[in-house]
């Protein structure tokens, strides 16, 4: 495994890490890239898709937009934007393309998580007499959260992912690491700068499952009431739906 | 550059919408398109291939789900441009970078599709073709796999959707498809050749998706039956409820 030990031996150098083009400045472009691009994609995406799941209404364009964001290259995206007038303005193709990526699956799973809330409970809290908004926050919201967080995961690691490809449209980031290792035909920082991408993605990956269960709403409630229905679930399947959500057990 | 006789052509000004450009580089195009369609098919197949015994795997021995379905959604976590740069020491720059890429990325959707299909299909049909002495394999191919065959084919809708999408980031080693003609036209700034490129590859990418949704609705005949009963059960309901 030549290129292993020679990207170690690019990492492990200091020089590689300091200045304009180092590795601890890509890293915090792409993180401030990354940041800035899911804050406001969650800007967009969530007030819409909470007040859609909470009137009931737009199923349709949720789940529409997001098969579509699918169908469309980020890297087409950003390079037609990047070839507009909006190309002189610094990083804004990048921004606009990275939070047209996110939104759809902060969209489609804010507004799923919104309508599978259990219909009986909201049905109850409203005969509780709660108002539209508080029955927002302190019932749906709290139902719809573990898929609330599922997209917000999804969008976070997809954007995290994505702006590597700033880089090919001549942005910051860790991309950039990668493009000009292809560009000089450098084996070893190219495998160094994926290594370094795929790190920091699993990472951001790791601290959103704790950030998700830490700050859970519903923390003890839900385990307490998985743990009184287990013995009555146990023998179906189950899985289909529990699957995407899912995480291994503590 | 033969300008016509209206004034400089669109390919001078650089317009973005330019049929010279089409009627010029349409060779290029076509060829753009085709590998683009190699790349995106090769590595579906192969990803169904795989993902099938991964899903089945998965299913027979319960220990074996965690790791399966962990380790291809930590593949899904790594992205595009490092999958292809951490593969091409492997493979030299070639097609194979990409589509193994492709197919490591499909195996995400896949598998889950495939597993979640396989464990929907109710106990008691399987029970009733065992009783009827259908042996494991009959079994799978002729009552699990078609009644799988929705879940499997939205899985595959996803897969091969995103999968046109992310063919476009193989231009970094060469192999991209319509990406190579986005890469070049961002070179030159050419913006017909950018704006051509993107909207065939989402043009691709519906077209396929409509495919695959024809495939299912010829291989699943008896879900439109059940669809057609059902709506017209509602219907009847509805009907009941007035004028109850």
């Amino acid at each position: 495994m030549g290129a292993i030990a020679g990207a170690w031996q690019w990492l492990t150098t200091a020089a590689h890490w300091a200045g304009e083009k180092g590795v601890w400045h890509r890293l915090a472009e792409h993180l401030w890239l990354s940041g800035l691009c899911l804050a406001l994609s969650c800007l967009i995406a969530l007030p819409v898709a909470l007040w859609l799941g909470h009137l009931g209404k737009g199923g349709a364009l949720a789940v529409n937009l997001s098969n579509v964001g699918r169908a469309v290259p980020t890297f087409a995206v950003l390079v037609l934007l990047t070839l507009s007038p909006l190309g002189t303005r610094g990083d804004w193709p990048t921004i606009i393309a990275l939070v047209l990526f996110a939104v759809p699956p902060l969209l489609t799973n804010a507004y799923l998580g919104m309508r599978e809330a259990d219909r009986d409970v909201v049905e109850a809290a409203r005969g509780m007499g709660m108002s539209g908004p508080q029955l927002l926050l302190r019932v749906e919201i709290p139902l719809a959260y573990p898929l609330i967080m599922t997209g917000l995961r999804s969008a976070t690691v997809q954007v995290v992912a994505t702006a590597t490809l700033a880089a090919l449209a001549g942005g910051g980031g860790l991309g950039r690491i990668i493009t000009a290792g292809f560009g000089n035909y450098d084996t070893a920082q190219v495998v160094a700068g994926a290594l370094l991408v795929a790190v920091l993605a699993l990472t951001v990956e790791g601290v959103l499952v704790l950030a998700e269960r830490l700050l859970d709403p519903m923390r003890g409630r839900r385990r307490a009431a998985r743990r009184a229905s287990y013995p009555a679930k146990g023998a179906g399947p189950g899985a289909t739906r529990a699957a995407p959500a899912s995480a291994p057990a503590p | 550059m033969r300008g016509s006789a209206a004034g400089p052509s669109c390919l001078e000004t650089n317009d973005w919408i330019c049929g010279e450009y089409l009627r010029t580089r349409s060779q290029e195009l076509v060829d753009a398109t085709v590998q683009h369609l190699g790349i995106t098919a090769v590595s579906v197949a192969i990803g169904l291939l795989i993902a099938f015994p991964l899903a089945l795997v998965a299913r027979r021995w319960r220990g074996a789900a965690g790791p399966v379905l962990g380790l291809t959604t930590v593949l899904y976590t790594i992205p595009s441009l490092a999958m292809f740069a951490l593969l091409t020491p492997v493979f030299g720059v070639s097609a194979a970078v990409v589509v193994t890429g492709l197919v490591l990325y499909s195996l995400t959707i896949l598998v889950r599709n495939i597993l979640a299909g396989l464990q929907a299909v109710p106990a008691e049909v399987r029970e009733a073709a065992r009783g009827m002495g259908y042996g494991p394999a009959r079994l799978l191919c002729e009552v699990e796999v078609p009644l799988a065959l929705p879940a499997l084919v939205a899985g595959l809708r996803i897969a091969t959707v995103s999968t046109v999408a992310m063919t476009t980031i193989g231009s970094v080693v060469g192999y991209g498809g319509l990406g190579n003609l986005i890469a070049s036209g961002m070179a030159g700034f050419f913006k017909a050749e950018v704006l051509t490129a993107s909207v065939l590859c989402v043009l691709l990418a519906l077209l396929a998706d409509l495919l695959l949704m024809g495939l299912q609705r010829l291989l699943t005949p008896w879900t439109r039956a059940q669809g057609r009963a059902a709506a017209r059960a509602r219907r009847g309901a509805r009907v009941a409820k007035a004028g109850g």
